[in-house]
């Protein structure tokens, strides 16, 4: 399903990693500095790498030796960032919407909404909420924007414990009841453990192990 | 006592003049403005600092040097000037739209200040996800850059509105002093110092004037001041 090949030199840092997957959850993981978001960046066209390839489904985003680059808004790659980065001039439900207006998708925001339990927070300023809340709603406006592959960047990390736990169900209820595949990034053991299907390894820009765990 | 306070026709006509002169200058400068702006915050290309100089430099010259600058290019005679009249029969010379483009260009530097400024603050990474979600650069610049922008650019156009109703010397030089066509404000108000017995017109245009100004900065300040809670939150 996906094909990452990514060779790019970042000051002292060099990433050189290569994986493929075939998992609906595959995690990446590794201790902070290992490259991690670099290679969601690249592969949601945030940053440029110097050679490559990266392919979704079939769908060559990135071939460096072809000269194959498509530009971030044409993609389909659904991120979910750390920090959410929800719009503040736009009320959660216009968040939603956001991305759906965009990919001409006509699909219903109420199996969303109801997946992700943010029904009452649809005529909310995203300032008014918290942390957790935030995180479903980015979730719910990457889904609704109709992804061939959805990037989720530590979105626990900014939580405390109750609130991941809050938050994990619907991450774990995802895959099987949207059938878009996940890249999910943490160095969270237990999150690992309960949603990927795959885990790369990952440190100081490189590969170092996979694990199947037949999820 | 009250009649002091009352208006002449030809001081009525002034300060009309002076508000379409000034909202024309302010809402047709305005896209220029933005993408000015724009260019200037997030532009990565030659000649920026070029633009950069061209936009301050009303700023700095005499507004005397920059109203006869504008007369040689788009005098009659000038070579934007005549190509104007030659083929769409449209002149600035002593006209008001003249005064209008007098105003805009001295007001331009303040506009595109505020409006970059307010620019640069937008979170890029808002941008960045807006484009993930399939947002073109044009549309993410419509729907995520201009509305966060708004406050600083209202702010900036207030200004620039204030700037313009008080444009003096570029005007006269460019459109000269006619009363009822390019008469503005303060040249009425110059005027008036210049013959015996003037002083009480002067004077109440000077109080418009002031009452005009202090009312446009109060207004942008509050402007500024709901850009900064914005960027807060953002």
């Amino acid at each position: 399903m996906i094909e990452i090949a990514l060779y790019q030199r970042l000051g002292e840092f060099t990433l050189d990693a290569s994986f493929e997957s075939d998992a609906q959850v595959t995690a990446l993981s590794g201790s902070s500095g290992a490259g991690k978001t670099t290679i969601l960046n690249s592969i949601a066209g945030l940053i440029r790498s110097e050679r490559g390839k990266i392919v979704v489904s079939g769908r060559v985003l990135v071939d460096t030796e072809k000269g194959v680059y498509v530009p971030r808004h044409k993609r389909r790659i659904g991120y979910v960032f750390q920090d959410a980065r929800l719009f503040p001039h736009l009320s959660v439900e216009r968040n939603l919407k956001y991305g759906r207006w965009l990919s001409g998708s006509t699909a219903p925001l109420e199996p969303v909404v109801e997946l992700l339990g943010i029904g009452h927070l649809l005529k909310r300023s995203p300032r008014l909420l918290s942390g957790g809340e935030a995180q479903r709603v980015a979730i719910g406006r990457a889904l609704l924007a109709d992804p061939a592959l959805l990037l989720l960047d530590e979105p626990l990390s900014a939580l405390d414990q109750p609130r991941r736990e809050e938050i994990l169900p619907f991450l774990e209820a995802l895959p099987k009841k949207t059938g878009v595949p996940i890249l999910y990034v943490s160095h969270a053991r237990d999150e690992i453990a309960r949603l990927a299907g795959k885990i790369v390894w990952l440190e100081n820009g490189r590969v170092v192990g996979e694990d199947v765990t037949g999820k | 006592m009250l009649d002091w306070f009352r208006l002449q026709p030809d001081e009525v006509a002034a300060l009309q003049l002076s508000l379409k002169v000034a909202a024309t200058a302010v809402i047709v400068s305005l896209p220029f403005g933005i993408a000015a702006a724009y260019a200037l915050a997030r532009g990565r290309f030659w000649g920026r600092s070029a633009l950069n100089t061209l936009v301050h430099l009303p700023l700095v010259l005499p507004p005397v040097v920059t109203g006869y600058l504008l007369l040689l290019t788009f005098g009659r005679r000038g070579p934007v000037g005549a190509f104007l009249y030659d083929w769409f029969g449209f002149t600035f010379s002593f006209r008001w739209t003249g005064a209008a483009l007098a105003a805009g260009v001295m007001a331009f530097p303040l506009l595109v200040r505020a409006i970059r400024l307010s620019i640069e603050a937008v979170d890029r990474r808002l941008e960045a996800a807006a484009g993930t979600l399939g947002a073109s650069p044009l549309v993410v610049f419509f729907t995520v850059t201009l509305p966060l922008s708004l406050p600083g650019i209202l702010a900036g156009a207030v200004l620039a509105f204030a700037k313009a109703i008080g444009e003096f010397g570029a005007t006269i030089t460019f459109v000269s002093n006619i009363p009822g066509e390019t008469q503005t404000l303060p040249s009425a108000i110059y005027t008036f110092t210049q013959v015996p017995g003037g002083d009480a017109g002067a004077m109440r245009l000077v109080l418009i004037a002031v009452a005009v100004s202090v009312f446009a900065l109060l207004l942008s300040e509050y402007f500024a001041r709901r850009l900064d809670r914005k960027l807060d939150l953002q």
